[in-house]
């Protein structure tokens, strides 16, 4: 229990590192949203500075930084200037579309990149091993965004599949089940391209523990003992490699949801990516600094899980 | 014996694939240095008679059968009513010239190698919406997506070199806050912190001052790994004897830092650096991508694939994947050079 506390602990103090740090950033900015205003010959100076009297922007930077925490412990996240409204509402819906998206293509990415690492691992050398190598060596190369312009076309010239966006025009018309599969017809695509991306990581993380494993002694000896390959391989070998492979469970987040941003512009899901760049170029920066701090909560969240599923894998963990 | 054969045969195909990954980066960076001399066209020059032209279609052999030495190409005329549709006219047949002279303008070369007499048009790789010749884009975009990671990464490498051997050498509260700030920055996904980077600074800025600052952010977010790295290495340095001497000797700190601690992590900065320069191209492509890097008309891979957003560009006009093409092909180099280096200082250790 200690350990979990300790891991919280250390999660919660990164959150507050990271609001601190982007709430920085946004300050440093050198225009903010009421900028353009300034330049309309048609809003009076006076209405401006009512504006960021409104918006508090005339307050220090410490005094701001306490407000915005304040609103962020209402679940407000503070005030977007460009679709005048609270920014938590905006980011929750978007945040769950990028999680679903994320979450979808980490279990996709995991379900494949497992079982073919471990199948290279024991046949190290072989034709198999070394076409999966270079198979995921240029998987690796190959940016998400590229990838998702593939899937597009795709998609596109195929018409298999829908091009983008998450649901179809007449979703509301149907039913429980029809929703579902329509969900998941737009979700494949980009779920695909993203778990496409994330597998040669994994792939190689697998195959590397796993023969690590294989090489250390009590294998050696369960295989002198007679123990099938099937069942050393799963039952043995892999758990012994799980530990780097639940820290990379949860490092692995932080590319997803990078290169997802990539994805759901392209193939127009709606999730944080699209709302962050638009954010940008609106120069609306609590939407941004929400969306930062959004995604950090996120990669707390799943180290956390990590690491629980650490403490629960590996009992070497739970002794210290 | 048949093991000693297969080593043989690994190492060979190991020294092949480094060879290709060192020329394919060698051409490219020489094509981008060199875009002014090789390509046909400057990289803004539109031909609105031929947007979306695909590839000419180069010909040794004439109408009536005849073998030519030097290429020719036809004039390509888009089908009234068909737009995209393109047919060659066969009237009459330009030869490719060689080394011919170069209208004056700002690419500042007076000789290109090669191109066609008006009003024909050379487009090896067939143009874009604006009928710009694909293959010059794709030359003076690899100056700014190519040397953008390079510089980003040398820097990124430069000031983790630097706040790594600050922490590791110094110690103390120092490095406490260094390493905690690393954390930070490791903490979040890149590219949301490239974007909340971006986001605090200026949208519309002159090409060359969009490209500094991309360099610049781009660096600015990297230092963290290598910091870390760096300190690694620099801290155990530290202690060993020789270091311990020469600071017995009255050795000033820079100096036992410069000659004695840091050359320890110069393995660590390199290969550190092989892997950073792909991320960091692949990270200037996706920002012009993105809109939030350098700006039309002067070329990025990444604004040139930006056009492909829309998926009808996508499907009928192939030719415009070039950009995605190379980019593949300049990461998996850069992949193969790291691995190498890395397999390099292993074996260097032991």
């Amino acid at each position: 229990m200690r350990y979990v506390a300790s891991r919280l602990g250390y999660g919660l103090l990164l959150l507050l590192g990271v609001s601190i740090l982007s709430f920085l950033l946004a300050d440093l900015s050198p225009g903010d949203a009421t900028a353009e205003m300034r330049l309309n010959p048609r809003i009076s100076p006076g209405a401006v500075a009512a504006l960021r009297v409104r918006y508090g922007l005339d307050r220090p930077l410490p005094v701001r930084y306490v407000r915005w925490l304040r609103s962020v412990a209402s679940g407000e996240l503070g005030w977007s200037v460009a679709f005048d409204a609270p920014v938590g509402p905006l980011l929750w819906r978007r945040a769950g579309n990028t999680l679903v998206l994320a979450v979808t293509a980490m279990i996709l990415a995991w379900i494949v990149a497992v079982p073919a690492g471990v199948w290279a691992a024991a046949r190290q050398g072989s034709w198999g091993d070394r076409l999966g190598l270079a198979a995921s060596a240029v998987l690796l190369a190959v940016s998400e965004l590229v990838l998702a312009l593939l899937g597009l076309a795709l998609a596109a010239s195929t018409g298999l599949l829908p091009a983008g966006g998450m649901a179809s025009l007449d979703y509301d018309a149907l039913g429980g089940w029809g929703r579902a599969r329509d969900l998941a017809a737009h979700l494949a695509l980009p779920a695909v391209v993203l778990a496409l991306s994330a597998f040669p990581v994994v792939h190689r993380h697998v195959r590397a523990a796993v023969a690590e494993a294989l090489e250390s002694p009590f294998v050696q000896a369960a295989r002198g003992n007679g123990i099938p390959r099937r069942r050393l391989l799963w039952r043995h070998a892999l758990p012994a490699a799980a530990k780097p492979l639940v820290s990379l469970l949860g490092l692995s987040i932080a590319g997803l949801l990078s290169g997802s941003v990539l994805v759901e512009v392209i193939l127009s899901w709606p999730g944080l990516g699209p709302l962050l760049l638009q954010a940008i170029l609106a120069r609306d920066l609590h939407v941004v600094v929400g969306a930062i701090l959004l995604s950090s909560v996120f990669l707390v969240l799943g180290n956390l899980v990590a690491d629980l599923l650490l403490y629960w894998v590996d009992p070497r963990v739970r002794g210290t | 014996m048949i093991r000693g054969v297969i080593t043989r045969g690994v190492i060979t195909s190991r020294r092949v694939s480094l060879a290709l990954a060192a020329g394919f980066l060698a051409l490219l960076y020489l094509g981008a240095l060199g875009a002014g001399f090789l390509a046909p066209y400057g990289f803004d020059e539109q031909d609105r008679e031929h947007t979306y032209a695909p590839p000419v279609r180069l010909r040794f052999r004439d109408g009536g059968g005849r073998l030519h030495l030097r290429p020719f190409l036809y004039i390509g005329v888009e089908k009234p009513g068909a737009p995209g549709v393109y047919e060659e006219d066969r009237a009459r047949a330009f030869p490719v010239r060689f080394l011919v002279p170069a209208p004056p303008g700002r690419t500042g070369a007076r000789v290109r190698l090669f191109g066609v007499e008006e009003p024909a048009r050379i487009f090896l790789l067939g143009t874009d919406r604006f009928g710009r010749d694909q293959l010059s884009r794709l030359l003076y975009g690899a100056r700014i997506s190519l040397f953008s990671g390079l510089l980003a990464a040398g820097l990124a490498v430069a000031l983790g070199l630097l706040a790594g051997a600050v922490a590791g050498f110094r110690g103390g509260w120092l490095d406490q806050v260094l390493m905690r700030t690393s954390e930070l920055f490791l903490a979040l996904p890149w590219l949301y912190l490239l974007l909340a980077v971006r986001a605090v600074l200026p949208l519309d800025l002159a090409p060359s001052g969009s490209f500094l600052l991309l360099v610049a952010v781009l660096g600015a977010v990297g230092w963290a790994r290598p910091a870390r790295l760096v300190r690694g290495a620099v801290l155990s340095a530290r202690g060993r004897d020789y270091v311990l001497a020469a600071q017995g000797f009255g050795g000033s700190d820079g100096y036992v830092l410069r000659r004695h601690v840091l050359p320890q992590a110069v393995g660590v900065a390199l290969t550190q650096l092989a892997l950073l320069v792909p991320q960091y191209v692949l990270a200037e492509v996706a920002m012009s991508f993105l809109g939030l890097g350098v700006a039309e008309p002067v070329p990025s891979w990444g604004t040139m694939l930006a056009e492909l957003e829309r998926y009808d560009v996508l499907i009928s006009y192939q030719w415009m994947l070039w950009p995605a093409v190379l980019l593949t092909g300049v990461v998996l180099s850069y992949h193969t050079l790291a691995e190498h280096i890395r397999e390099r200082l292993q074996a260097g250790e032991v």
